[in-house]
């Protein structure tokens, strides 16, 4: 009994040397189901959020969401930067310091497209919407890269 | 305490930490200064804003920056090219390059990697900040396989894996946009800020378009790109010679044409010789037909 209460101890110290708080650093986190672009989507996490990291394995880390999801990222959607969730009505006085990022939706924002626009009426973003919005489906790229006889482990690196 | 002995102590705590950077000096320095009462509060936030911004580097540039930077820049490329508005070739060349960029060191970005055909002879191709990428239809036309075409949009996800548009950036013009966005992060922007945010959005989107489409980036990074490039092809299982098999298109196509890459591009030859430096022998084993076909399809009547 002594002896599972240290073990159990042990074990926890291990998990949170660990664990460690990284941040979201795209639009939308995806949290899949295994380390690969092949994984299935279980969760998604808002740019800026925090994560815990769990364990790496190579180019992916394996997070718990703050609502209890457990899954993989790829080391590219996170960062060990802050980036300050915006908060109605208050004032961060003391500003962005060397490790954090700016606050979400602050400084170049869609607030700053629309004025750069207005003054510029040769600029026309339709296009770039456009763009934007064109995306292969998991299913499509899968199909591709097997009917193309390329590599499966996309991420992997 | 006398304000005046505040004052001193602030100013020797300063001094005392001086080794680790003139941030730190600064800050406290304002804080001595406020407590004095000789300068507001809102000139010593002033005071810090300038001293923590000065020393960035386009690294301390955000991925939401980054995304609304790219947009821009794609918009303004946009202004001068038009799109080659055909479905099938755009949709292959997205799977195609949201394929390759699994493969690359930085698959995920803010918004994602896009691509678009512009509709010019002129051999060219731009990576805008985040991933929003154009490629001429000169440029498509200088591919024969899948290979070559992977290879192109590999060199172009290689400048947004590497932020090489973020880095034209000016280092003035960085230090004044990281400042507003750094301090005005606790409220809207308004009035005076938001013009003021948008000049150095402004004067950045123009570092950046006049460098892809007039000077170029410096021969390292176009390397640094190859490299990228080379590295996506074999992780993908593309043949990375379809690089030199593109670039001995070009070299022949840009003969006498001082447009797009004949200006912005370090030659064909001393990419090929860069390149051929970094790859193996060429493998003995012929990409499989569907791969052939495929590319033959989405390309069919593109002149």
């Amino acid at each position: 009994m002594k002896r599972n209460v240290a073990l159990i101890c042990a074990l926890c110290l291990a998990g949170a040397v660990r664990a460690e708080t990284m941040r979201v650093q795209v639009q939308t986190g995806q949290v899949r189901s295994a380390p690969s672009f092949l994984g299935q989507v279980v969760a998604t996490v808002p740019y800026g959020q925090a994560v815990q990291t769990l364990e790496a394995q190579g180019a992916w880390q394996q997070v718990r969401t703050a609502g209890g999801s457990v899954g993989w990222m790829h080391s590219s959607a996170l960062t060990t930067k802050r980036i300050a969730a915006q908060t109605a009505g208050t004032t961060a006085s003391a500003g962005a310091t060397g490790d954090e990022l700016a606050l979400a939706g602050k400084g170049f924002s869609a607030d700053v497209e629309a004025s750069f626009k207005n003054a510029h009426a040769e600029i026309d973003f339709t296009w770039v919407n456009r763009m934007a919005a064109q995306n292969a489906s998991p299913a499509q790229i899968q199909a591709f890269v097997r009917t193309g006889g390329l590599k499966q482990n996309g991420g992997a690196q | 305490m006398s304000v005046r002995t505040v004052s001193l102590f602030a100013g020797a705590l300063g001094l005392a930490l001086l080794p680790t950077g003139c941030e730190t000096v600064a800050q406290y320095g304002s804080m001595a200064g406020q407590a004095a009462g000789v300068i507001t509060y809102d000139q010593a936030q002033s005071i810090n804003r300038v001293a923590s911004a000065t020393g960035k580097t386009f690294q301390d540039i955000t991925p939401e920056q980054e995304y609304y930077i790219g947009r821009s820049v794609a918009a303004t490329v946009l202004a001068t090219y038009r799109p080659y508005d055909r479905a099938a070739l755009n949709q292959y060349l997205t799977v195609l390059g949201q394929t390759l960029a699994q493969y690359s060191d930085r698959p995920e970005t803010f918004g994602g990697y896009h691509f678009l055909v512009l509709e010019t002879d002129e051999v060219n191709a731009f990576a805008a900040p985040g991933g929003l990428i154009l490629v001429s239809r000169g440029l498509i036309r200088c591919c024969r396989s899948e290979d070559a075409l992977a290879a192109v949009l590999a060199h172009e996800i290689g400048h947004v894996q590497n932020q090489h548009g973020l880095r034209a950036i000016k280092k003035g013009r960085l230090t004044s946009a990281l400042t507003i966005m750094a301090v005005e992060a606790g409220k809207s922007l308004g009035g005076a800020d938001l013009a003021e945010a948008t000049r150095a959005f402004e004067g950045s989107i123009a570092d950046i378009t006049s460098t892809m489409m007039n000077s170029g980036y410096s021969r390292s990074l176009e390397n640094e790109a190859d490299a990228a490039a080379v590295q996506i092809l074999v992780r993908a299982g593309y043949d990375p010679h379809a690089l030199i098999d593109m670039l001995t298109v070009m070299k022949a196509r840009l003969a006498g044409d001082p447009r797009g890459f004949g200006r912005t591009h370090p030659s064909p030859d001393d990419r090929i010789q860069h390149v051929s430096a970094l790859i193996g022998p060429r493998s003995a084993v012929p990409p499989p037909p569907a791969r052939q076909q495929r590319f033959g399809a989405a390309l069919a009547g593109v002149r």
